[in-house]
């Protein structure tokens, strides 16, 4: 075969969330990935945010492992002080130019120990804190910051400004300081490229009269999460920036920079009033006396779980929300307080807050319409990428692919969701060059230590001053000397840096050591750094075990240096007790069938299909009903103009004519059993007898969601109350035949059982769809009179502009509460709707010839019996559950089972399509192996002592663990593991009373040993 | 008794309570050095047993440290510990000790002040109670 002349390299732009998301797919499905980052560090706006919605959880800590992974992996070349300049040649076969710029400091040679830090006279404002703390001229991005080596701001630095000071140089221990750095132009060779360069904020100055800049105590909503942040300027101490007062009344401002064509921000920002409930909470949980008030227009709360969410903060948290226009802010010049004038329905008034929030919204900043340019991609009006429906993460050119807050503004799920989509565009281009940039793992043979008597070398590391200013650690050198079986103990001034690594490998070696310790930071963030240097000597890995005497001993004793020291000593005694006992654990490899089953044939389920297919891996798809499409077959056209039938056909046809594609129509699933690699799925076609078997090493579930009949307002009751669904059929009737006669009236009733106590959920589509068919009525006949009364208007993202329109195009919108619904009866066959205008102030009531029901989605009837099969949650509504809302939104926690479309939740065609896409990019990240590496650290049962009880079975989360008969001859029961599920948790372990079972890494008798070395 | 220091053995899960454990230290968060950190993958995993021999080799209280309810990384397991912490503890009161020498606490990843809050409480709640019975017994 000859040597195919495209790249096997990728390039994406943006170190963010979505761009290190995109780079990891790649990565760890056999490409080579450059990961460009114009920041000193990578993690974008996620690392600035205090906690994410609806969970609650803290952003660093989920954030955080992901980009300590993105930079150590060997397929991710990270570069960081970087942009591009321009992008020549063609999909397949791209020459990128890019500048990178000096950080006069040698990431090779820097610790991340942060000595420099405190050094430097210089202090500016830390833009990262929204100026509300200091900087150094030498700084890093933010503390837990990848890479963590800080760079010089050569603007202010005195040394590089004015060649004085060198204070860093001198006090940097590693000589990591270089200022004669110089910034370097480079090319690199790709064949495909991501762009994930994110958005920014909102500026303030587009609503100067809310006093941003000018009153110390307006804030931007990014300002107040780093007020919240235990890691920002005020320590999570929530306090105002002007006099640090505790303040209990806040306000937060919606819209600001959105929804807002005066200042050409038409656009809804998607995801700002979810984060200002969100802030509200958190402020409330600081400190049970802030009473939190929201103004806002609509409360967008249009995800999963979302009303939920606000509903809660509503009731248990007393935010107070306040549907409202803010025309300005007033400062009080002698208490700094602010006065927030709005008007809501109930007429104008004014209030004081001790502080107030700018819910800022996204704007492409103006370097990205540059970038737009140098990559000469297309860009909306606004500045945003804004690709097509059925294709959401490509660009106008092709090859170059585009995710998150650059595509248009969406929030972390979405933009999470469409850089596994890019990846999975970027590997249509680059399927048949798959491995050939990319380097694989090469380890030296592994030593075979069994039968030798333990010589460990044992390691305490100074961390610079971290934890030698604190804990003796010569003391602790000589004490671990003095333990049994350590042959070798030393003293590391940093035991992570690259040169150490390299000693201990010739240590290793020398010394014929076969286990080693490690007395220096937290095992969660250097442990596989270690292991990885152990295997490189030809050590099995778990030979190793940490002693933790930074993060919990010298840092939280720092006044305590004598009993630090104990601590130390103490820690190290248990480490060494542990890795005696510590076995070479066997890597368990196995094989990977490269072939992947889609369940369901709709627009997400055939776009699954295809994108995995154009990966290069097999797929089959299966289908329950007789024919392909799914919902989308009762859909005409989208709001922006596409014609759906012509572009379901198309995909229908070329999903049929794949070469590696099967279609199956009209199936019954009768099992799938196995696990990520090796799934085994049996299926019927109805009305055929023989089964039909299919093995694969993915899941995609694609199986869809339901409309709502409605049994609301008279539905059934008359032929003119229909649901929103059947209005656009009569439009496309309309639209065919323009003799039709036409509706003189129309009404719509959004929310009609959705969002209600029995279906809590908003179903996201119906807001955009009534106005879709709103804006057609009227542009099939302007006399059409469209009245819509809703709840709040969810016309989310670039969405608005259609809102908008409508209202343009005369459309009126009447909003109605839960406690006061319309009420419709039906008199001679025609619906007559009253309900009160909130802004009139009284009852009105229509006649219309047509009322449309906007009813929802409801989950599909089936999906439980598919979950139990598969093994996956369901959740509260019976949508499938995905193992994290936030960062990993088309996963289950079952690796190897991806979802895509309505099973997910609500959704519209270009999300569907893309969140297939993101299904195919994260299964080439299995299919693409030949073998997979099972969890080394499981639980192993010894079958003498198992009484074949089954308390193991019923306690094991995963299913992993099960009582067989292991003997045919004499019928012996013993549990048995399999490798493949065990996640290595300990319930089973810890409950089993005859101790048969133990976690590998973690036995028994070494957390005895352990606690006995504690308590000597 | 004002001298005393109280002897804990910690299990912390490492997905939450030792990454908090962790927060508190890059955030520098100080605490009493009387606890003795040991990583276990889940709060779930703690085997009585761990408990039992902790305060039998001498120890005055025993920390475990999970997930919040609904936040385990391995689904239930901190369901797991909870319940069984609840039979320990009844076992503990059976044999007339001391049951508020264990300590079972929700600590997140996020929560380096509640994990300095927290073993500074338990110690100075120990340092009132005085050396564990065990302990004493050995001592004889």
């Amino acid at each position: 075969m000859a040597e195919s002349k495209l790249s096997g390299a990728a390039l994406v732009i943006g170190g963010g969330i979505g761009g290190v998301q995109s780079a990891l797919d790649l990565a760890d499905a056999g490409y080579k990935v450059y990961l460009v980052e114009r920041q000193p560090g990578i993690g974008g706006v996620m690392a600035m945010l205090d906690k994410t919605f609806p969970t609650n959880d803290c952003s660093m800590c989920i954030l955080s492992p992901k980009l300590v992974v993105a930079a150590r992996h060997r397929n991710i070349e990270l570069l960081t002080l970087t942009e591009v300049l321009g992008i020549e040649g063609e999909a397949g076969d791209f020459t990128v130019r890019l500048l990178r710029r000096a950080r006069y400091v040698n990431l090779d040679k820097c610790t991340g120990c942060g000595d420099c830090l405190a050094k430097c006279p210089v202090k500016l404002p830390n833009d990262f804190e929204g100026g509300l703390s200091e900087r150094r001229a030498i700084y890093r991005l933010y503390a837990q910051a990848v890479p963590n080596a800080p760079m010089i701001d050569a603007k202010h630095c005195l040394k590089l400004v004015r060649d004085k000071c060198g204070a860093c140089a001198k006090n940097c221990k590693a000589g990591a300081i270089e200022y004669g750095q110089q910034d370097e132009e480079v090319s690199v060779r790709v064949g495909a490229v991501v762009v994930a360069a994110g958005s920014q904020v909102a500026p303030t100055a587009l609503r100067r009269e809310y006093g941003h800049g000018r009153y110390p105590n307006v804030v931007t909503s990014l300002e107040f999460e780093r007020i919240l942040s235990a890691s920002g300027p005020f320590s999570g101490h929530v306090q105002r920036p002007s006099d640090g007062r505790k303040p209990e009344r806040i306000a937060w401002l919606q819209c600001v920079g959105s929804r807002d064509e005066s200042v050409e921000k038409g656009y809804c920002s998607a995801m700002c009033c979810m984060y200002a409930v969100k802030e509200a909470v958190i402020a409330r949980e600081h400190m049970g006396s802030v009473e939190p008030t929201v103004f806002y227009m609509d409360m967008r709360s249009y995800g999963k779980d979302f009303d939920r969410y606000v509903e809660r903060a509503e009731k248990q948290y007393g935010v107070r929300l306040v549907r409202a226009r803010v025309p300005e802010v007033r400062e009080d010049q002698r208490t700094r307080d602010l006065v927030v004038r709005y008007a809501s329905d109930a007429g104008a008034g004014a209030e004081r807050f001790d502080m107030v929030v700018l819910s800022c919204g996204l704007v492409p900043p103006a370097e990205m319409v540059e970038l737009g340019r140098r990559l000469d991609i297309k860009l909306d009006r606004f500045g945003f990428v804004a690709g097509d429906n059925w294709d959401p993460v490509a660009s106008s050119r092709p090859g170059i692919s585009v995710a998150g807050s650059f595509q248009s503004p969406m929030a972390i799920p979405e933009t999470v969701t469409g850089a596994s989509g890019a990846a999975a565009a970027v590997e249509s281009v680059l399927a048949e060059v798959r491995g050939k940039d990319a380097v694989a793992e090469e380890l030296p043979p592994e030593r075979d230590v069994r039968g030798e008597a333990p010589r460990i070398g044992a390691f305490i590391c100074h961390c610079g001053v971290n934890i030698g200013g604190v804990v003796d650690v010569p003391a602790v050198v000589e004490h671990v000397k003095t333990l049994p079986f350590v042959v070798y103990a030393d003293e590391n001034l940093y035991s992570c840096s690259g040169d150490t690594q390299e000693r201990l490998k010739e240590l290793i070696r020398e010394h014929r050591l076969n286990r080693v310790m490690i007395a220096s930071c937290s095992p969660r963030t250097h442990e596989p750094l270690f292991q990885a240097t152990l295997a490189e000597a030809g050590l099995n890995p778990h030979l190793f075990a940490m002693a933790n005497i930074r993060d919990q001993c010298s840092w939280v004793h720092m006044k305590e240096p004598e009993q630090a020291t104990a601590k130390a000593r103490e820690l190290v005694s248990a480490a060494i007790a542990r890795v005696v006992r510590q076995s070479p654990l066997p890597k368990v490899k196995l094989p990977v069938k490269k072939a992947a089953l889609v369940l369901g044939g709709g627009i997400a389920g055939l776009t699954s299909a295809l994108a995995i297919a154009d990966e290069g891996f097999d797929v089959c798809l299966l289908e329950r009903e007789a024919e392909l499409g799914g919902q989308a077959l009762s859909i005409f056209t989208t709001a922006e103009g596409d014609d759906v039938r012509a572009r379901l056909k198309a995909t229908i046809e070329r999903t049929k004519q794949h070469s590696r594609i099967a279609v199956h129509t009209n199936v019954a699933l009768d099992g799938i059993d196995g696990f990520v690699g090796n799934y085994r799925t049996t299926f019927h076609v109805r009305g055929a007898d023989k089964p039909m078997e299919y093995e694969h090493g993915v899941v995609v579930v694609a199986t869809g969601a339901e409309y709502r009949q409605p049994t609301e307002y008279q539905y059934g009751a008359s032929d003119c109350v229909i649901t929103q669904r059947q209005l656009e059929e009569m439009v496309e009737a309309y639209r065919r035949n323009p003799k039709t006669e036409r509706p003189g009236s129309v009404v719509m009733i959004q929310c009609v059982g959705s969002r209600e106590p029995k279906r809590p959920w908003c179903s996201r589509i119906c807001c955009a769809e009534a106005v879709k068919n709103a804006i057609a009525l009227k542009e099939l006949n302007p006399e059409t009179e469209v009245h819509v009364l809703y709840r709040d208007i969810r016309t989310y993202g670039l969405r608005e502009e259609h809102y908008r329109r409508a209202r343009g195009l005369g459309v009126v919108f009447i909003r109605y509460t839960p406690e006061e619904k319309p009420e419709v009866r039906v008199e001679d066959g025609r619906p007559i709707v009253t309900v009160r205008d909130p802004i009139l102030g009284r009852r009105i009531r229509f006649r219309p010839d047509i009322l449309a029901l906007s009813s929802g989605i409801v989950p599909r009837a089936g999906a439980k019996e598919l979950a139990m099969m598969l093994k996956v949650p369901l959740n509260a509504d019976g949508f499938f559950l995905e193992a994290h809302m936030k960062l990993r939104p088309v996963d289950f926690a079952t690796e190897g089972v991806y979802m895509a479309g309505l099973a997910h939740f609500p959704k519209f065609i270009d999300e569907a399509v893309a969140q297939a896409r993101a299904a195919a990019g994260r299964a080439a990240t299995v299919l693409s192996r030949d073998t997979l590496e099972a969890e080394a650290t499981v639980a192993h049962v010894d079958r003498e002592r198992c009484t074949a009880c089954r308390m193991c079975e019923t306690l094991c989360a995963y299913r992993a663990i099960e009582v067989k008969v292991v003997n045919e001859t004499f019928g012996t029961r013993s549990a048995v593991v399999n490798e493949a599920l065990c996640k290595g948790c300990g319930a089973c372990a810890a409950n089993c009373r005859c101790s048969a079972i133990d976690i590998r890494g973690f036995t028994n008798e070494n957390i005895c040993r352990e606690l006995t070395a504690l308590l000597d | 008794m004002a001298d005393f220091e109280p002897r804990i053995v910690g299990f912390l899960c490492n997905w939450c309570t030792y990454a908090g454990a962790d927060l508190a230290g890059t955030s520098r968060m100080q605490y009493p050095p009387n606890m003795r950190p040991i990583r276990v993958m889940c709060s779930g995993s703690v085997d009585s047993v761990y408990l039992l021999r902790a305060l039998l080799e001498g120890a005055d209280g025993v920390f475990i440290g999970g997930c919040h309810p609904g936040d385990c990384h391995y689904v239930s397991g901190n369901y797991k510990a909870r319940r069984r912490m609840v039979a320990f503890k009844s076992i503990l009161r059976s044999v007339g000790l001391d049951e508020d020498r264990v300590w079972l606490r929700w600590i997140s990843a996020a929560e380096g002040r509640k994990f300095a809050d927290t073993i500074t409480a338990m110690t100075d709640e120990l340092k009132r109670k005085g050396p564990s019975p065990f302990r004493e017994q050995w001592d004889v």
